[in-house]
C-alpha cells in the first residue's frame, strides 16, 4: 500500500518534471525572436532581445511607460502608439481602449509582445522620465494608518517635477510576493526641495507595496522609483481654487501648497479634509502655517463621525456637505480633488450643482 | 482482432462518436465553454478546430501513458491526475509553437487555447478511452470523432443563436436559460441518430 503510493508520487512527479522540462527548452528555442528593432518617433532606434512585452522591453531601456498595476492590463494606462509590427487588438486591450483611439494605432505597451521590428510613437515629455535611486531618511507617523516616507535621492540626485505629478515606487521581491512591483504614489514634499521626495501611503490590508512599506521597508533602505508622471497639476490662471481630498489624497494638494507659498501666488483657496473621526486628522500645524504665509488660504477639515463633544471647531458631515455649505457658488472657482473615485464622482456632481463647469474640474483618482 | 476489423472499428466508433454518441449532447460534457463561448459562428469554429486538435492528439498521448506507465505500474487511481497534467503540458506546448510559426492562428485561437485546458470534454474522452479498452488506432478514430462531434454541436449552437440574437426572448429566459433549453432540444434530435449504425 505504502509502495503503491510511494511509486505513484514518483511517477507522476517524474512526469510532471520532464514535461516541465520539455517546456522549459521548447520554450527557449521557440520563443526566440533574435534581434528586434524598435524604432521611437522615427528618431531614437532601439536594438533589442525580442519575445517579451514592449512595456518591460521599453523599462529595461529606460523608457519608463506609467503603469499602475505593473503590467497586468487591469489599469490600462501604459498607453502608446504602434504604428508597424503589432498584429492585431488583443482582446485583454479592448476595454480600455475607444474608437477614436483604436482607429489610431493607440496599444497598452504591456500587452504588445514584441515579435519583430516596431515602429512606434511615444509622448515627448515621458523621456524625461527617469529611474531614481533613493534611500529612506525618515518614516513618520500621520495617523492609525497613514505613513509619511521621506525619501532622499541618491542617484541622480535630483528631481524636476510638476506639483501634483506621481511617482512609481518599486517594492522588491519579500516575503509576500516573489516579484518586484511597482505602484502609483503623489509626490507630497516641498518642490523647491530638489533631492527629496515625500510619500503619503496609507495602509491597504493585503496591498503588496503598502505592507511592504509599513512593515519591512526601514530607515536606511535603499529603494527604486521611477518617474514622474500625470497630467494634475494647477492651472495658471486667477480663479479661486476649491481643494478636496481626504486621507492620503492630500499627497498632491500639499505639494501644491508649497508650490504656492514659494511663488507667492495670491490666489484665493479652500482645502476641504474630509475624514471619519478626529483621529484621521493630520498635518494640522502645516496647514495652519499655510494659513498663515498664504495671502487667502482656508483649510476646513470635515468630520462625518465627530464622535461625542468637543471639536466644535470642525465642520460635520460628509465632506459634499461642507462644499455646499460654505460655497454658494462656484461659477469662477477651479476644482482640485484627489481621492477614491466614489468620492470625486460625489464632489464633481456638487460642484456642478453649484454652477461649475466641468473642464474646470481636475482630478487625480486612486485607482 | 486483425488490421482490417481493427480499422473498421475505428471506423464506427468515428461516426458514433460524432453523432449517436456525441459527447456534448449525450454526455453533456465540456458544457462551460459550449454555452459561453457560442454567440458568433466565427469564434465557435475557432473553439471547435482547436478542441479538435486537441482532443485527438490528447487521447492518444493519453493512451501512451496508461499502456506504458500506468497500466504496467499498475497505478489506476492516478490516471486523472497524469492525464490533466498532459493535457495542460500539451496544450501549452501547441500554444507556444503557433504562437512562434503562425501568428495569424495564434490570433485567431490565442485566447481558445488555454481555455481548453480545463474543458472536461478532453480529460473525459481520455477517461471514456480507457474504460472502453479502446486499441490505438480506435482511440484515434474516437477523439477525432469526439472532437468534430463537440465540433458540429457547438457551431450548430452558435448558427442558432445568431438567429436568434434579434429575436424577442422573455426576460427570464434571455441567455443561459433558452440557449439549454436548445442544447435540449438538440441533444434530442441527435437521439435521431441512435440505430443508424446498429439497423444493418
Amino acid at each position: 500500500m505504502i509502495l503503491t503510493i510511494f511509486t505513484a508520487v514518483i511517477v507522476v512527479s517524474l512526469i510532471g518534471a520532464a514535461l516541465a522540462g520539455v517546456l522549459v527548452i521548447s520554450e527557449h528555442y521557440l520563443n526566440d525572436y533574435g534581434r528586434c528593432r524598435i524604432m521611437i518617433n522615427d528618431e531614437r532606434e532601439l536594438d533589442i532581445e525580442g519575445g517579451r512585452d514592449l512595456l518591460s522591453l521599453l523599462a529595461s531601456e529606460k523608457i519608463f511607460i506609467p503603469s499602475a498595476c505593473g503590467g497586468r492590463s487591469t489599469c490600462g494606462l501604459c498607453k502608446l502608439k504602434v504604428l508597424e509590427g503589432a498584429g492585431p487588438l488583443l482582446p485583454t486591450e479592448e476595454p480600455f481602449l475607444d474608437e477614436t483611439e483604436r482607429q489610431s494605432n493607440v496599444r497598452l505597451a504591456c500587452q504588445v509582445k514584441v515579435r519583430g521590428d516596431l515602429k512606434i510613437e511615444i509622448p515627448k515629455e515621458l523621456f524625461a522620465i527617469r529611474e531614481y535611486t533613493c534611500k529612506c531618511t525618515e518614516i513618520t507617523d500621520l495617523t492609525y494608518d497613514i505613513k509619511l516616507f521621506r525619501f532622499e535621492l541618491i542617484e541622480p540626485k535630483t528631481i524636476d517635477y510638476i506639483p501634483g505629478q506621481y511617482v512609481q515606487l518599486q517594492a522588491p521581491a519579500y516575503k509576500k510576493s516573489s516579484e518586484e512591483v511597482y505602484r502609483a504614489y503623489s509626490i507630497a514634499s516641498d518642490p523647491a526641495e530638489k533631492n527629496l521626495i515625500d510619500l503619503i501611503i496609507r495602509l491597504v490590508p493585503g496591498g503588496i507595496c503598502t505592507t511592504y512599506c509599513f512593515e519591512y521597508l526601514k530607515v536606511g533602505d535603499e529603494v527604486k522609483m521611477n518617474g514622474p508622471y500625470g497630467e494634475f497639476r494647477l492651472s495658471e490662471t486667477d480663479a479661486p481654487i476649491v481643494f478636496i481630498a481626504g486621507g492620503s489624497g492630500m499627497a498632491p494638494i500639499k505639494c501644491m501648497l508649497h508650490q504656492m507659498k514659494n511663488t507667492q501666488n495670491k490666489r484665493k483657496a479652500t482645502y476641504f479634509f474630509g475624514a471619519n473621526q478626529p483621529r484621521d486628522l493630520f498635518l494640522l500645524d502645516l496647514m495652519k502655517e499655510f494659513e498663515k504665509q498664504l495671502p487667502d488660504f482656508h483649510f476646513v477639515p470635515v468630520l462625518s463621525e465627530p464622535n461625542g463633544a468637543g471639536h466644535l471647531e470642525y465642520e460635520k458631515g460628509l465632506v459634499t456637505d461642507a462644499v455646499r455649505r460654505n460655497l454658494k457658488n462656484a461659477t469662477k472657482s477651479e476644482a482640485y480633488l484627489c481621492g477614491s473615485p466614489g468620492m470625486i464622482e460625489a464632489a464633481i456632481k456638487v460642484l456642478l450643482e453649484l454652477g461649475m463647469s466641468e473642464e474646470k474640474t481636475f482630478y487625480d483618482k486612486f485607482e | 482482432m486483425n488490421g482490417t476489423s481493427q480499422l473498421s472499428h475505428a471506423f464506427i466508433v468515428f461516426v458514433s462518436a460524432i453523432f449517436t454518441q456525441n459527447i456534448l449532447l449525450s454526455y453533456f460534457l465540456g458544457f462551460c465553454p459550449f454555452i459561453g463561448v457560442s454567440r458568433e459562428v466565427k469564434t465557435s469554429f475557432g473553439l471547435g478546430i482547436a478542441v479538435i486538435f486537441v482532443m485527438t492528439s490528447t487521447c492518444l498521448l493519453n493512451w501512451l501513458a496508461y499502456q506504458y506507465v500506468i497500466e504496467p505500474l499498475n497505478l489506476h487511481f492516478f490516471r486523472f491526475i497524469l492525464f490533466i497534467i498532459i493535457i495542460a503540458a500539451f496544450v501549452q506546448f501547441v500554444e507556444m509553437v503557433i504562437e512562434r510559426y503562425s501568428p495569424s492562428l495564434y490570433q485567431r485561437l490565442g485566447v481558445f487555447l488555454p481555455l481548453i485546458t480545463v474543458n472536461c470534454a478532453i480529460l473525459g474522452a481520455s477517461l471514456f478511452m480507457v474504460i472502453r479498452e479502446y486499441s490505438f488506432i480506435v482511440t484515434f478514430g474516437y477523439g477525432l470523432g469526439s472532437g468534430i462531434g463537440w465540433f458540429l454541436a457547438i457551431i450548430a449552437m452558435a448558427g442558432i443563436r445568431q438567429k436568434l440574437a434579434n429575436d424577442r426572448i422573455p426576460r427570464g429566459l434571455q441567455g443561459p436559460g433558452i440557449t439549454l433549453i436548445i442544447a435540449g432540444l438538440m441533444a434530442l434530435a441527435f437521439i435521431g441518430f441512435t440505430g443508424v449504425l446498429s439497423g444493418n
